[in-house]
């Protein structure tokens, strides 16, 4: 027993800030031999993950259902079919996306013509989550290597099947040479967040995310980071009440059981519809997950008792005591929650203080609904907010007034899987976007390239200094074709 | 008014509550603050002009060339495009030689995109500091746009606060306080920066078309602030063989645009400050560099007047060529063959602007994809700036983030993904209780098989 504890701490050991340092330097080397740059070997690697995807779904499921008891379809759905989706998109798109932009020049510059060369940043870090930690670790690396770049993946430690699966598989599917995984916990983050990077793109919470933003400004590297927030629903009277309550469901609990950065957090509603929406989503909820729910295999289960603990905490509060209606139950030796719903709870009690990210959900009621969007606004600015209306007015004021980096009206979390559509966060919940061609932007330098000629010389550039010539730059610049003439006809 | 904590708190306060009560947001009330823009600018002209002659010994014609004239543009095209906005921050700038434009370029975007806005000019610069700090008031709304003025103590009290974006225009050691700042409230940063801006000189066969190049060479040197520009040229890369014609034209250009006598001309920029004077003196003092003097080298320490000079090929590891310069030193580095130029640049920081005077395609080509910069100009130096449509900003030790035309707009925006669905049309295959015939389903429609989801939905497809 002891050698292997001996083996593991070598291991531990082995990956310090030399390690990391020497993994840099490595790959900048490949880097600069233009290895990542030509479209061949672009869509090679994209190909191979796709591979990768259909060889070993079974063992993709298998550790998600390790690491979270992750019922199969999504796993499925939500991880490995979106993925590969986004991979197929890319390698279609990947032609267009690195062709440079021809922009139009103004009389200023004439003659010229002008373009803007989109080129790889370099050796990017990607750092991922535990919830969703086969999709949030590859999809980002989509857009790294799409973009050329040269890449390190660390997978979340708190995923460990999840983790190691894809240091095993991106090993063998991918150029070593150029991604490389690592894998650990906070000591090998911190020795890679010590390097040099030229993007760093992290994936998880606003505390970790400000440690990565200082690490990163020691280099001045520039960083997106896809945090979280306490993502809204905001549910209207005059609608399908069944369709809505299943969306509800489908986008809460169906989503790694509310451990998902989408997740409706928290419903506002009226006092008086609450009851009405109460009762239909206890009834669904039954159909979905049978009178037993903490058994139910269609669940996640929590990730860890670290978490299980934040979230009993959240139900041990003396403010909501008295305000379950529905669920609480639990199981600490298989870290089960079961769907657990709190109607009217005060809000300033601890649940509607930070991110849930679990399977609970408070409603909070108000009197006229035009209030919620106050309440939306003194906290701050999530991830994503929804709505459920038919009031064409009500869908206007949201989007005009509820800022957050995602929103949709009749449904939720659904907008991830739109790749037209920039995912991402604003204020606490974010910096940057990707998904799509998003992704190919955020690990790219958009180079602005201007090609000018001999001909064509404006002498009123140059010293030595004339009013003939600071009348005639002020026709130039001020882009007048008859200022200009009359300039130069000493008219003005 | 002494400017402390207690008075930034209750300013960025007072800002947040005009920018919640939507004032900002109307199109109308962008275009008056755009449109009062241009007139300011418009309006004082004059006193412009005499601010950066005291901060700077800015000549009229510089100033309106590189500043004034550029605002007046900037804000113009900002009129002409409507947008419609999404989402909105206050943010906040900071400046160095282009006091002016470095401030109000920014400020166009911020104004268009409808945010509220503070505005830091640079303490480098006071008279141009002064000018901002009264004048915007008497033009802007400043319920929404405030100008503070201050150094270092300034900086440091107001990067205490949460920003929803902050626009840095300076230098990375500057940057890295403000990033690190930032990162306690994960506000996303723009940061301008620069680097030592490389012109490459290819062996023209034409000698006019060589002439003109080493002219806007002089132009692109010594013409934006005598150097001190974040994308003035700081060395030029050029073969061994036609070193020596390029020194010798590039004397005769000097003189003729800038007179026998430099200091006299008053057509070129003097030295900021004393600080910088002495830090541009200091990289003469080292021996080899001296040594390496073949024009100019006069220094005039009453007047803060450094004379256009011009060094050839100085040792590499002097702080001269390791640091950017910023200032009216121009060094000549030869090369056996002009392709060794990419080698040379690429073992630095990327740089904000490469350019390259060549006919060379080929030449072109190797330089667009091996080399990294904020962006390349060929055949010229300086006018991208001018260029709306091309995003202006750096990459690596050159900075993040860009701006001008539409880009300012969307620096200073939030890019708010909506997505509408109706509430009829189900697919019951969303939700549990799960199944093989709902898993496959969803295999299905994710291939956007629609025959084999018809297939299925009728039974009449095998399914693991």
């Amino acid at each position: 027993m002891s050698s292997s504890t001996d083996a593991d701490e070598k291991k531990k050991e082995s990956f310090n800030a030399e390690a990391a340092s020497l993994l840099v330097n490595n790959l900048r080397a490949t880097f600069a031999s233009g290895t990542t740059r030509s479209y061949e070997w672009r869509a090679s690697q994209l190909k191979a993950l796709i591979k990768l995807c259909d060889a070993h779904e079974q063992q993709i499921i298998d550790a998600l259902y390790s690491d979270l008891a992750k019922p199969p379809l999504e796993t499925v759905a939500y991880e490995i079919a979106m993925f590969k989706n986004s991979c197929k998109a890319a390698l279609k798109e990947l032609k267009r996306w690195m062709t440079s932009e021809k922009v139009k020049t103004s009389i200023a510059t004439f003659p010229s013509t002008a373009e803007i060369v989109s080129e790889p940043l370099g050796v990017v870090l990607v750092i991922s989550a535990w919830n969703y930690p086969f999709l949030l670790s590859l999809e980002p690396v989509i857009g790294a290597i799409a973009a050329g770049n040269a890449l390190v993946l660390k997978p979340s430690e708190i995923a460990p099947a999840t983790s190691s699966l894809l240091a095993k598989l991106l090993g063998e599917y991918l150029d070593n040479s150029c991604t490389r995984v690592v894998e650990g916990a906070v000591d090998e983050t911190s020795a890679l967040l010590q390097q040099k990077w030229d993007k760093i793109f992290y994936t998880g919470n606003g505390r970790v995310g400000r440690i990565v933003m200082a690490a990163a400004a020691k280099h001045l590297t520039p960083v997106v980071l896809e945090l979280g927030g306490k993502s809204p629903v905001v549910v209207d009277s005059n609608i399908d009440l069944k369709v809505a309550t299943r969306r509800i469901i489908a986008g809460k609990w169906g989503c790694n059981n509310g451990q998902a950065c989408v997740s409706p957090d928290y419903i506002i509603t009226t006092k008086d519809y609450a009851p009405k929406l109460v009762d239909s989503l206890k009834a669904e909820l039954e159909k979905f997950y049978g009178k037993n729910p903490l058994e139910s295999k269609d669940l996640s289960r929590i990730v860890n008792s670290n978490h299980f603990g934040r979230l009993t905490k959240f139900l041990d509060d003396e403010k909501v005591s008295g305000k379950i209606v529905f669920g609480g139950e639990k199981d600490e030796s298989k870290l089960r929650i079961s769907p657990t719903i709190l109607l009217d709870i005060p809000r300033n009690s601890l649940i509607m203080r930070e991110e849930i990210f679990g399977p609970l959900l408070p409603i909070i009621t108000v009197d006229k609904l035009e209030e919620s969007f106050d309440v939306i606004n003194s906290g701050t600015k999530p991830l994503a907010a929804y709505l459920f209306t038919t009031n064409n007015k009500l869908k206007e004021q949201f989007v005009m007034n509820i800022s957050a980096g995602g929103l949709v009206v009749n449904d939720t979390a659904l907008h991830l899987a739109v790749n037209t559509l920039p995912f991402g966060g604003v204020g606490e919940s974010g910096v940057g976007a990707y998904h799509g061609k998003f992704s190919f932007d955020a690990f790219s330098h958009k180079k602005a390239v201007l090609y000018r000629s001999f001909l064509g010389d404006a002498p009123v550039r140059y010293p030595p200094y004339t009013n003939i010539k600071m009348r005639l730059l002020k026709a130039l610049v001020g882009g007048g074709l008859l200022g200009i003439i009359r300039a130069l006809f000493g008219l003005s | 008014m002494e400017i402390n904590g207690e008075f930034l708190e209750e300013s960025v306060r007072e800002l947040r509550q005009y920018f919640r009560s939507g004032s900002t947001r109307s199109v109308t009330w962008r275009k008056n603050q755009l449109t009062a823009l241009l007139d300011l600018v418009h309006k004082n002209e004059d006193a412009i002009s005499e601010s950066l002659y005291q901060d700077l010994g800015k000549h009229p014609v510089e100033a309106f060339r590189d500043e004034i004239g550029a605002i007046g543009k900037s804000a113009t095209y900002s009129l002409s495009c409507s947008d419609i906005p999404l989402l909105f921050f206050p943010a906040k700038g900071e400046v160095l030689a282009e006091p002016l434009v470095l401030a109000l370029d920014p400020l166009i975007g911020a104004i268009a995109a409808g945010n509220v806005v503070v505005i830091k000019p640079s303490e480098q610069a006071p008279a141009c500091s002064s000018f901002l700090a009264n004048t915007i008031p008497r033009y802007l709304d400043s319920n929404a746009i405030r100008v503070i003025e201050g150094g270092a103590a300034v900086s440091q009290q107001l990067l205490l606060q949460k920003w929803d974006k902050i626009f840095f225009t300076g230098s990375p050691r500057v940057a890295r306080f403000v990033m690190s700042a930032a990162a306690k409230n994960l506000t996303p940063v723009t940061l301008e920066l620069g680097g030592k801006c490389p012109a490459i000189l290819d062996s023209l066969t034409n000698p006019s078309d060589f002439k003109l190049a080493v002219k806007r060479i002089v132009g692109g040197k010594w013409g934006p602030c005598s150097g001190q520009a974040c994308i003035g040229i700081d060395y030029v890369l050029v073969e061994e063989k036609v070193s020596s014609h390029l020194v010798e034209l590039l004397k005769k250009i000097v003189r003729r645009f800038y007179g026998d006598n430099p200091l006299e001309s008053k057509v070129i920029s003097r030295i900021v400050n004393k600080q910088n004077f002495t830090r541009l003196c200091n990289l003469l003092k080292d021996p080899l560099v001296a040594a390496s003097i073949v024009h100019g080298g006069s220094v005039e320490e009453k007047h803060l007047f450094i004379e256009p000079t011009i060094l050839l090929d100085p040792p590499l590891d002097a702080d001269v060529m390791t640091e950017e310069i910023f200032g009216p030193l121009l060094p000549i580095i030869t090369v056996n063959k002009i392709g060794e130029s990419i080698e040379f640049i690429n073992s630095r920081p990327k740089p904000l602007a490469i350019y390259a005077f060549t006919k060379d395609e080929t030449l072109k080509r190797r330089i667009l994809t091996e080399t990294s910069s904020g962006s390349v100009t060929f055949n010229d130096t300086m006018v991208q700036f001018l260029c709306d449509t091309l995003p202006f900003g750096g990459v690596g030790q050159s900075g993040f983030g860009r701006y001008h035309g539409k880009y300012s707009f969307d620096t200073f925006s939030h890019e708010k993904a909506v997505m509408h669905r109706s509430l009829c049309l189900e697919i019951e295959p969303r939700y549990p209780p799960w199944s093989k015939f709902k898993l496959e389903f969803l295999r299905l429609a994710y291939k956007l098989n629609y025959f084999g989801l018809l297939l299925h939905i009728l039974g009449l497809k095998r399914y693991k």
